[in-house]
């Protein structure tokens, strides 16, 4: 062993042990630099990503707006509903306390699979273990209170209330009202992600769509703080959500319910409307269905039995419903003559019971085999021939014809505030070279003259153009919405309804006057095709009737009587009608489909909305 | 006070007596204090990260009361028969080591502990004393500064443990082992030159340990640290919300019971190894000046303690044991801050659990054992 130099080795030792302070020292030095940086350097930064931490955004949704009718009575309304929820967490079997659930409320197997599917998928539903899961919606008070006996035997499972859309008129203007739904995925992408971030629920149909902007309001939001987990801890603030405004509709749900008592097991289509304001005052499509089955979601088997249903209860007739107008142009058309100076009123033709063109063998038939003899204007309209018609067609052209009819809103959308409208057809050259590539035949000018071949129009359309002739040409646009409120400030706001037409000014008023008058006759002339209904009326009324033939006549064929055909191929019936004649209050269409003959079931159905609209209870004489 | 100053001063000689609390108790005053405050703070922080849980901080306390115990023990022992000692220490804690290779217990992947039926226990705690203690015996009987070949010797007896720790696989403490050997040759007087080239040894043969030696996790680690928002919700979601948790704190810290990233959860192993970030969320950067002050303070007052160690066993143990002391703050604090991979070590005296607390105990008794029982100069 070497001999230690003490001293030498202490004085290293101490060397080592000053150096080793120092670099101490300079570690620390950097330790807190790197402190420095975090906390004071890029304080802001850390700050705010510990805030995004915690602090989450909660929206909540906003009250609906409720709809109302012209008068006040409630169409749609918010009412506490209830539904089954399960919290996972809290429950050690899932699957055993579902089967047990299920003998004390009835949870049937698509809940069930639905129930399953998100407790398999929670992530991707942004739902955790302690969030209520769902597994039925809207316990009948039966099942609230029957699950409220055995609540002790299942912890985890909770009875949470929620507000639904209740309808309580259920079938009453189910086409109008229409219905919200929950939101689907294809809607998601187009509303507006923060607006709709709380709402389940979204206008899929009739006014419930076409004002949802109006009907769902703002959202509101609570700023909660989360832990890592998202465990809820406080409420750090809140904003209240603004309600949607209430929506007061034009029409009246007694007129409207009187109409579809009227229609008895018929199916079709009833618009009254206000000449003077446009205001839809009652609009049906008969049979209608219960609003209340779609919204929380119809069950597959009823959907189908709804679908499979022969008289379509699901189909809004009203604005998608396509009929052949049938005798109800002939009006316009005999204006257009008018108009055009094609035809004076004194000039008449001679009715054989068929008309035939120069120079072809075709026979174009009279609704009355036998014929009307010598008819006029007032009687060709009265009694609806339809050879004075057929030559004042043959006389004005198609493209005359067309385009006078135009003016009237045949072919094109009315623009009623409701979603999914269709346009109707009104045959031209150019609408058939467009849509057939064909060229025009004169047969066809012929038929278009009363009503039939491609003429297509919507109960909506007929009413506006009733409520155009009632109005001598001054145009107004159909809607629904009478105002809306916000019930916040109660402050009021009358729709803003874009104008789709335009009052038609060069028709002379005598024209008017004729037409009008020859409308009166059908109602309530000596020889009127609707008399029956219109001699004993308390007001001067005028209307038209028509046929829209759902099974073609062949050429060699007799016309059967719409009795021995079978129901699905009879005959629509249609009738317009305004009153009263001087002052015209309301104007009416009405199709009752496979009715026969249009003064036989349409026309009385119109009778009751003039009657209860004008009188209010019944109209005899 | 702690100082007898009744005794006369005479110049260039030490002639201070030895107080109560150091002739009897065998404790240093200074130490002491700086330990005790050092675990009130941590007892402090942990009420605060473990959600105020008091059964914690009971737990906590029993380790403590635990650590302190052993360093009291030891302080009684003589610096002599440590010296002694210190051969068979260190052979028994290679024994225990490849028993572990042979018979351990696996967890979470790595084969760390013996399980004594009763109780489980890390033989490579034991090394933490034992390397340094072997190495200071062994230069103790040598001429300083050492020969190369007493250096080799010296890196043997530190290899050995370390290469035994590092198969389990625990590189943490491998690094802390062999770090804290290493300290000792430092003290022993490695000349500058030698030290460098050793250096830029291993700085040259770290891309083969990647490729060699280095397990997947570990690598892992270092790729994460190197870039943590690469996989924000694996393994570089620790040190990002770690990182959010400092940098929130600010200046002056959001106060105690107030820190959001420890109290909701989002800040990970918050009561253990990332209990100073939730301290510095807590507390702000002047908590943190303070805490790392105290810190200083206890190193400063350790190599004091070596400085005035009478024979080169003493201070070469006293010194490794100092500094790896330091170790364990640089190399936590660096880890949560970012400044670091994630490597398991905690911050001494202020994180919950046990092993670790008694091995750092321990070691604090062996200096105060070192400063108690030195031979005083009297007149």
């Amino acid at each position: 062993m070497d001999i230690k130099d003490n001293f030498k080795e202490t004085r290293l030792f101490t060397n080592r042990t000053v150096i080793a302070v120092i670099v101490v020292f300079i570690m620390l030095c950097i330790l807190i630099v790197q402190m420095v940086n975090l906390q004071v350097v890029e304080y802001d930064k850390y700050s705010t990503k510990s805030v995004n931490n915690r602090i989450k955004i909660e929206p909540h949704p906003p009250r609906r707006g409720l709809i109302y009718d012209r008068n006040g009575v409630i169409l749609a309304d918010n009412t506490p509903s209830f539904q089954l929820t399960l919290v996972p967490e809290e429950i050690k079997n899932v699957k055993e306390t579902t089967l047990r659930l299920r003998d004390i409320v009835e949870i049937s197997e698509d809940e069930l699979t639905r129930f399953e599917k998100l407790m398999k998928n929670l992530r991707s539903n942004n739902l955790h273990r302690f969030d209520h899961i769902p597994i039925k919606f809207q316990l009948s008070d039966n099942e609230v209170a029957r699950f409220a006996i055995n609540r002790h035997l299942f912890p985890g499972v909770y009875v949470k209330a929620h507000i639904a859309r209740r309808y309580p008129l259920k079938e009453l203007a189910s086409h109008i009202v229409g219905y919200v739904g929950r939101i689907n995925e294809k809607e998601l992408k187009t509303l507006d992600y923060f607006d709709y971030a709380a709402s389940t629920h979204v206008g899929k149909t009739g006014i419930e769509k076409y004002y949802e902007d109006i009907l769902h309001g703002d959202v509101g939001e609570i700023k909660v703080e989360k832990n890592v987990s998202g465990r809820y801890i406080r409420t750090i603030e809140e904003t209240q959500p603004k309600p949607g405004n209430d929506i007061y509709l034009t029409i009246d749900s007694t007129l409207q319910m009187e109409i579809e008592k009227a229609f008895g097991v018929y199916s079709g289509a009833v618009v009254a409307i206000e000449p003077k304001s446009g205001e839809i005052l009652a609009m049906v499509s008969q049979p209608g269905y219960d609003l209340n089955l779609f919204v929380n979601g119809i069950s597959r088997k009823k959907y189908k039995e709804l679908q499979a249903d022969k008289m379509q209860p699901l189909f809004n007739r009203l604005t998608r419903g396509q009929y052949p107008p049938g005798s109800t142009t002939k009006p316009l058309v005999a204006l257009a003559g008018l108009h055009y100076g094609v035809i004076k009123p004194e000039d008449e033709v001679f009715c054989p019971g068929h008309y035939m063109l120069p120079n072809v063998s075709h026979k174009y038939r009279c609704w009355k085999k036998w014929g009307h003899g010598k008819v006029n204007i007032e009687s060709a309209i009265a009694q609806s021939c339809d050879v004075y018609f057929y030559d004042l067609a043959y006389k004005l052209g198609i493209d005359r014809m067309s385009t006078f009819l135009d003016r009237f809103g045949l072919g094109k959308k009315t623009g009623i505030d409701l979603p999914g409208e269709k346009p109707g057809i009104l045959p031209s050259r150019q609408w058939k070279r467009r849509a057939k590539n064909e060229p025009w035949y004169h047969g066809e000018t012929l038929i278009s003259g009363i009503g039939q071949g491609f003429t297509l129009t919507t109960p909506m359309q007929l009413a506006e153009a009733t409520a155009l002739i009632a109005n001598r040409g001054k145009y107004i646009q159909p809607h629904l919405l009478k105002k809306h409120i916000d019930p916040a400030t109660d402050t009021e706001s009358t729709a803003k309804i874009k104008s789709n037409g335009n009052t038609i000014t060069d028709v002379k008023p005598e024209h008017w006057g004729i037409i009008i008058d020859s409308m009166h006759e059908v109602v309530q002339g000596k020889k009127g095709t609707a008399r029956k209904i219109g001699l004993d009326a308390a007001y001067e009324f005028a209307g038209k009737t028509g046929t829209a033939q759902v099974f073609g006549v062949k050429q060699d064929e007799e016309a059967k009587d719409n009795e021995e055909l079978a129901f699905e191929l009879r005959d629509h019936a249609l009738f317009i009608a305004f009153a009263p004649i001087d002052d015209p209050k309301i104007a009416v269409a009405v199709i009752v489909e496979h009715g026969g003959g249009g003064s036989s079931v349409a026309a009385p159905v119109a009778r009751i909305v003039l009657d209860k609209y004008l009188l209010g209870v019944n109209g005899a004489k | 006070m702690l100082n007898n100053y009744n005794a006369p001063q005479l110049k260039g000689t030490q002639i201070r007596q030895l107080s109560f609390i150091e002739k009897t108790l065998h404790l240093d005053t200074m130490l002491l204090l700086g330990l005790l405050i050092m675990s009130s703070i941590g007892l402090v922080v942990l009420y605060s990260s473990g959600n105020q849980n008091l059964g914690l901080i009971y737990k906590q306390l029993v380790r403590m009361g635990i650590a302190f115990t052993i360093m009291i023990a030891i302080s009684r022992i003589h610096p002599d028969r440590l010296l002694r000692w210190a051969p068979w220490f260190y052979g028994a804690g290679i024994i225990l080591l490849l028993a572990v290779l042979v018979v351990g217990t696996k967890s979470k992947g790595a084969q760390r502990w013996l399980n004594f039926g009763l109780f489980r226990f890390q033989p490579s705690e034991i090394m933490k004393i034992a390397v340094p203690m072997m190495v200071s015996y062994y230069y103790s009987r040598k001429n300083l500064p050492p020969s190369f070949k007493q250096i080799i010797v010296g890196s043997l007896i530190i290899l050995i443990p370390t290469g035994l720790i590092a198969k389990q696989p625990d590189l943490g403490t491998s690094l802390l082992i062999a770090s804290s050997g290493f300290f000792a040759i430092y003290f022993a007087g490695i000349s500058w030159k030698l030290l460098l080239s050793a250096a830029g040894a291993i700085a040259a043969a770290a891309p083969a340990f990647w490729m060699f030696f280095m397990h997947e996790y570990q690598k892992q680690r270092i790729l994460t640290f190197l870039d943590p928002e690469k996989d924000p919700r694996g393994t570089g979601y620790h040190i990002i919300q770690s990182k959010i948790a400092i940098g929130s704190g600010g200046t002056y810290g959001k106060g105690w019971l107030n820190g959001t990233q420890s109290q909701l959860d989002f800040l990970p192993e918050r009561s253990t190894d990332f209990i100073f970030s939730a301290f510095s969320e807590e507390f702000g950067l002047i908590g943190v000046c303070i805490l790392l002050s105290i810190y200083f303070l206890i190193i400063v007052r350790g190599l004091y303690i070596a400085a005035q160690a009478q024979n080169t066993f003493s201070r070469l143990l006293c010194g490794s044991l100092v500094l790896t002391f330091f170790v364990y703050i640089f190399v936590n604090i660096g880890m949560v801050s970012g400044l670091l991979p994630v490597v398991g070590l905690p911050l001494p005296l202020v994180s919950y659990g046990g092993t670790s607390m008694v091995t750092i105990m321990a070691g604090f008794g062996i200096m105060m054992s070192i400063h108690t029982h030195r031979k005083l100069y009297s007149s």
